[in-house]
């Protein structure tokens, strides 16, 4: 992989919590214009990741690069080049959702702040709901404000901590709808999830941290190949749960669809 | 320090500002409690208590001052407390800001709304009969007395707030802060006090605050005591400036 296709640069990083050691050598890569999806069962230190390339915490070892900048050396550059969504909304409640990101706005130095907060509140659905203070928001709300808030200056590398936990089946689609939009906009997405599907359905490549490493990574491809071959079966096709769920409220989300067939589609009825 | 200093802390700033103006409860629930011992202790108390001073809501006053900011700033460790909760601390901290501006945004929204309750009170002890005969500059002295008293008081209150491990404790710490002055000159003249007792009111803080406030309202002259006073405040503010910064950089990284 070249130098200047690379967006995130991990190699060696070690971090641990007096006794406990949480990453213990974790290494990959990600591309420019990817989405990558860190995957691991809670507690696995994908949020120690996420904190330290985002600055937040320092590694005890390791190096870690973001947009070429170092995260200890150059940590500024970094902040000028993410934007970070964390595991729990950062709104703030009692601001309404046009003043969450007009105050955004000015923090990252943006000309016409107005104008960027109502063109993001639009584009994301929260037009009727802009004079409103967040703490009235539902759970879909807060989060789609939240990534919204993180759109605010254009950073091309975003971080997105477990960003559809506690989310409702409507709003996890709303989410993983915004992110694809992002993707396809150029954007670096830096993901992680604990939910298979997630990772399954967005990530151009994906890694799996367990036990403080990154035991695999590669495309969805790549990880089928670790497993034997899969055989052709011939299944009654259920209705998933889900598709009964938002075809009875009847979500007139149109872009569900489109979602959730990019990536699976014809893998669903071979099982292995 | 970084160059965006005064923008990002002026945003930060309004932020909380507007976290007071939309809940005015915080701004009542810190004069309700001060209020309430003014009322006790000039209409129930009062009349038993001897201080050589006429007007006893006078007397008062300066002591009553002290507890409305000591309730007032265990709201500012509350707040910030909740900032760190919410994981809105980390979205500023990974953007591309002045890191303090978001503590100093808490501060000075301490100040602003302690300045706002501070008058508050003394609105209603003008209807319960104080009177000053106070020129401009005296008044100016209490408000800088009052204003170093304040920014002492909100450092020490930012530590419990990036440090508590729950809401109840980032705020209990005022508690004591609150009930200093009950064991000072502030509602009775410490010579009639027991020996131990009145060696420790006339040696802490709130006294030699209380007594410089006291003589600058009754256009005494103030002696050696706003030195002291000064000395105290001053002292707490570096003492708490520092380790309360110590706390927020282990806090960040």
């Amino acid at each position: 992989m070249e130098e200047t296709n690379v967006a995130i640069q991990v190699h060696g990083l070690r971090k641990s919590y007096k006794e406990a050691q949480v990453l213990k050598g974790v290494d990959f890569a990600v591309r420019r214009g990817e989405i990558f999806a860190l995957l691991g069962s809670n507690g696995a230190g994908k949020t120690t990741i996420v904190r330290i390339l985002s600055t937040l915490l320092k590694p005890d070892d390791g190096m870690a690069r973001v947009n070429g900048f170092d995260v200890r050396s150059q940590p500024e550059k970094v902040r000028e080049s993410i934007s970070l969504t964390g595991q729990f909304a950062a709104v703030d409640e009692i601001l309404t959702g046009r003043e969450n990101l007009i105050m955004i706005a000015k923090l990252r130095r943006v000309k016409n702040a107005g104008k960027v907060a109502d063109d993001l509140l639009q584009r994301f659905g929260l037009a009727d709901a802009a004079k409103r203070r967040v703490a009235t928001y539902s759970g879909g709300m807060r989060r789609r404000l939240d990534i919204a808030m993180s759109l605010i200056g254009g950073a091309p590398v975003l971080f997105l901590d477990e960003p559809t936990t506690g989310l409702d089946p409507e709003g996890r689609i709303e989410v993983w709808q915004v992110i694809q939009n992002l993707a396809n906009s150029g954007v670096t997405v830096f993901l992680t999830t604990q939910y298979l599907d997630e990772a399954e359905k967005l990530a151009d490549r994906i890694a799996i941290l367990h036990d403080g490493v990154i035991i695999v990574s590669g495309t969805l491809e790549d990880l089928r190949k670790l497993l034997p071959p899969a055989k052709v079966e011939y299944v009654e096709r259920q209705p998933t749960l889900e598709e009964i769920f938002l075809a009875i409220i009847g979500s007139d989300k149109a872009g569900s669809d489109k979602v959730s067939s990019d990536k699976v589609g014809s893998e669903k009825e071979a099982q292995r | 320090m970084n160059t965006h200093f005064f923008s990002d802390t002026s945003v930060m700033l309004g932020r909380t500002m507007r976290h007071i103006t939309r809940s005015p409860d915080t701004i009542i629930t810190t004069t309700i409690m001060p209020i309430a011992f003014m009322l006790l202790f000039v209409y129930v108390f009062g009349g038993a208590i001897q201080t050589g001073s006429k007007n006893y809501v006078n007397y008062l006053l300066p002591g009553i001052l002290l507890i409305t900011i000591a309730s007032g700033i265990s709201y500012t460790a509350y707040r910030l407390f909740l900032d760190l909760q919410s994981g809105i601390f980390d979205r500023y901290n990974s953007m591309p800001i002045a890191r303090s501006s978001a503590l100093w945004g808490h501060v000075l929204t301490s100040v602003v709304a302690n300045g706002i309750s501070v008058i508050v009170v003394i609105l209603v002890a003008l209807l319960m009969g104080f009177r000053s005969s106070a020129g401009p500059l005296a008044w100016l002295e209490v408000a800088g007395i009052l204003l170093v008293f304040t920014l002492a008081l909100t450092w020490l209150a930012v530590i419990p707030g990036l440090t508590a491990k729950s809401v109840d404790g980032a705020a209990a710490f005022a508690y004591p802060l609150i009930f200093l002055p009950f064991i000072s000159s502030a509602f009775v003249p410490t010579s009639t006090m027991p020996g131990p007792v009145r060696a420790f009111a006339e040696n802490q803080p709130v006294t030699s605050i209380v007594n410089t406030i006291r003589a600058l309202f009754e256009q005494q002259p103030v002696g050696s005591d706003i030195w002291v006073a000064l000395a105290w405040c001053g002292g707490l503010l570096v003492i708490a400036f520092v380790f309360a910064m110590a706390a927020y950089r282990r806090k960040i990284a």
